[in-house]
């Protein structure tokens, strides 16, 4: 199982990448889609919401589950990936390809206080 | 955890394994989806050496699983010849459902879920009369092998099997496509998997087995029935023989007690997400409840079972909590597929 050192991590599984223009896309593990199951359903945030961190933002339904999905920082939502709606199974194909949500971190929210990718594994342990 | 004697199969084939009833199964060898069209499409096999096989024989055997099973075994005249049943407590609530064969003379064959094994077995021992005797033959394993092209499949990986004594054919299973389910000696258990595997049959787990028994509407004990409901309440009135001069366990308190809810299948109709148990249904005439629920891979859309008011009938509509929401159902009468074809 793959977990990009590029990439910081939430203790639920959300994966978050810095974009060049300071959005964090936002999507779940490789270790997350896996426990799951095949995907078959994504609710995915209205671009405009304000989230704090923590705040159920998402839900991704496998076969076998719904789970939530969690902001993992304070900000705004700034764009959805809606084209999942017709292809939930990409979560599972192409964990870290494919982003749910983007956020903009609100002021002063940062990556640090996040998982990197060797924190992430001994959590998974 | 128990494990089948197909464990190391299991793993040579990837299998993705999970904890049920005690056991160590398979849940899926990758994808679960593609092992469900398997079935529908092609052919699958299953390890359901879980589930226990319990022989019983004896002079007064036929007459004690008359008075133990709610459907009547007096109808199994020839050997192979099966029923479905459900084992009813004193109160009417369902212990179990099975499916009993007769083997010919004084010899039945009952195949009981792996979670109530045990219960069903102190259960019987109280009932047993003297001359009947139970036999949990946990030397057997068992496959069910499933899909329009199970049995072709099965002849070019088995030539010769079926005039084998210690093969046991069953033309049962639990996807509502054709097939059968075979019972042989543990120790053979591997070779027979290997050759499937090698004629082409697809192994599948739990996750599409459950996902293929929901879309043929055939209810999953501990989920849909339980000791708190009847056959009358969980659409398996048809499986309890009311034929006069017999007396069931249990037929007292059917007849006096008259059901509060009937099991219908539901179709969901929106996006919005998924049906799962639990989730309470509200329609015209009142409230209701899923009992399970999932995402049909044959319908590209979810479906479930649910309990609902007698008053409800199929074409009608109804809203299902999904999370904050209520996203509309129509009810149907399930089976939702079989035989590889959708009838709703």
């Amino acid at each position: 199982m793959e977990f990009p050192d590029e990439l910081r991590y939430t203790s639920t599984h959300e994966w978050v990448r810095k974009e060049p223009d300071g959005t964090l896309s936002v999507g779940i593990t490789d270790h997350a889609q896996d426990a799951l199951g095949e995907m078959v359903f994504v609710e995915l945030p209205a671009p405009g919401r304000q989230v704090r961190g923590g705040d159920q933002c998402a839900v991704v339904e496998s076969v076998k589950a719904a789970s939530d999905v969690y902001a993992p920082l304070a900000g705004e939502v700034v764009a959805a990936n809606t084209g999942l709606a017709d292809e939930p199974g990409r979560l599972n194909r192409d964990p870290y390809g494919t982003w749910l949500f983007r956020l903009k971190p609100a002021d002063g929210a940062d990556l640090s206080g996040l998982l990197d990718a060797a924190a992430y594994r001994k959590g998974l342990t | 955890m128990r494990r089948t004697p197909l464990i190391a199969e299991h793993r040579a084939a990837g299998a993705k394994l999970t904890e049920f009833a005690g056991w160590e199964m398979p849940l899926h060898y990758g994808s679960q989806i593609e092992e469900h069209h398997a079935v529908r499409r092609d052919a699958g096999v299953f390890d359901t050496s879980h589930m226990l096989t319990l022989d019983v024989e004896g002079a007064a055997a036929r007459e004690f699983l008359r008075r133990a099973l709610a459907n009547d075994v007096a109808k199994l005249q020839s050997p192979g010849n099966w029923l479905y049943s459900c084992l009813l407590a004193e109160d009417g609530g369902i212990l179990d459902d099975l499916i009993a064969y007769f083997l010919g003379g004084s010899r039945f064959r009952l195949v009981l879920n792996a979670a109530t094994a045990e219960d069903d077995l102190a259960w019987l021992e109280r009932l047993r009369p003297a001359g009947v005797e139970l036999r949990a033959r946990r030397d057997l394993a068992m496959l069910a092998v499933q899909g329009p092209r199970a049995r072709e499949k099965f002849q070019a990986a088995f030539p010769g099997l079926q005039d084998r004594d210690d093969a046991f054919f069953a033309p049962t299973g639990y996807t509502g496509e054709d097939g059968f389910e075979l019972l042989l000696p543990a120790a053979d258990a591997p070779d027979a998997w290997r050759r499937l595997l090698a004629a082409g049959v697809r192994p599948c787990g739990l996750g599409a087995r459950d996902t293929l028994r929901l879309e043929a509407g055939l209810m999953l004990y501990g989920q849909d029935m339980d000791a708190g409901v009847t056959p009358l309440e969980c659409a398996l009135a048809w499986t309890v023989d009311l034929s006069a001069g017999r007396d069931f366990v249990g037929r007292q308190a059917l007849a006096a007690r008259a059901p509060r809810f009937q099991t219908l299948g539901l179709v969901l109709q929106t996006r919005g997400g998924v049906l799962r148990a639990h989730q309470a249904v509200h329609g015209d005439h009142g409230e209701g409840v899923v009992t399970s629920g999932s995402y049909s891979p044959t319908l590209q859309a979810s479906i479930a079972l649910a309990r609902l008011p007698l008053a409800s009938r199929p074409g009608e509509r109804v809203q299902v909590a999904v999370r904050e929401r209520r996203l509309e159902a129509r009810i149907v009468k399930p089976p939702f597929v079989r035989r590889g074809r959708i009838l709703v």
